[in-house]
């Protein structure tokens, strides 16, 4: 049953994964990234990290993807040209990302990693519930949770001072 | 499950991601791909939050997320503002600051 759930969200992730890169259209992308975060959403769950896959969900899939599909309508389909400045890109990067992935591999197998224990530790039934999750963050990591706040609202700051309209430029408009 | 398979899988989605940064030329694209290779690391940090019995990793995935959420804000930013100004959307024509 776990084998079953796993292999389905797996092949939901490579594949909405792989149609982010392949669609042409950048809104289709988007949608693909939603499937892809959804399907890993449903992995944190198998991997008993309830708060994590729900706040995947919720703020990925929700409210991250929903500032890009504005942007992407914003935007509007700009087609990407054939035209190809570097010669055999297309070609070496595939090659690239088999290299990577190979290597990963073998480094992630051929390790004693496996040796290690096929299944884990049994864990209590609290593992990832928000409750122990909300304590760790406040009681164990209070200055990382303190550090993400600050980093957020420097973002926030600073998503304003790019995207907003400053006054040279509308009287440039204007004229 | 064991826990190489969680491993290999973020592997893959990891190696899908680095591919559609260096294929793709759209910046938004680039930035889903990005984002890709963000949770494929998220992955193998929960991954291994369960293979140690340790809540620990899943607090570090959920930093990660926080500074992909950053990430985003500041990259949509700058790709409205490329729009706003009429520069082009295509990550290889924007290579001034290229030594």
């Amino acid at each position: 049953m776990i084998q079953v759930a796993f292999f389905v969200g797996a092949i939901g992730a490579v594949g909405g994964a792989l149609a982010v890169v392949a669609l042409r259209n950048p809104f289709y992308s988007v949608l693909a990234l939603i499937v892809h975060l959804v399907s890993l959403a449903g992995l944190f769950l198998l991997l008993h990290a309830q708060f994590v896959a729900a706040a995947q969900v919720v703020v990925y899939a929700g409210a991250v993807m929903v500032l890009y599909v504005f942007v992407a309508a914003y935007v509007g389909q700009e087609q990407e040209s054939l035209y190809e400045p570097l010669a055999g890109q297309r070609v070496l990067a595939p090659l690239l990302g088999v290299a990577i992935f190979v290597e990963l591999s073998i480094a992630v197998l051929g390790t004693a990693l496996s040796s290690l224990s096929s299944r884990g530790p049994t864990i209590p039934l609290s593992f990832g519930t928000p409750a122990s999750i909300g304590n760790l963050l406040l009681e164990h990591f209070l200055i990382v949770f303190e550090a993400a706040s600050m980093l957020l609202l420097v973002a926030a700051v600073a998503a304003v001072v790019l995207a907003g309209r400053r006054r040279t430029e509308t009287t440039e408009e204007g004229a | 499950m064991d826990v190489s398979w969680y491993l290999v899988l973020s592997a893959m989605l990891f190696a899908i991601g680095a591919v559609g940064v260096l294929v793709r030329r759209s910046p938004l694209v680039v930035l889903l791909c990005l984002e890709l290779m963000l949770n494929a690391g998220n992955l193998a940090l929960v991954a291994f939050s369960r293979s140690t019995g340790n809540q620990d990793g899943q607090i570090f995935a959920l930093i990660v997320m926080v500074v992909a959420a950053c990430e985003v804000v500041v990259g949509l930013g700058l790709i409205v503002a490329m729009f706003r100004r009429r520069l082009p959307l295509d990550v290889d024509e924007l290579r001034k600051l290229r030594g």
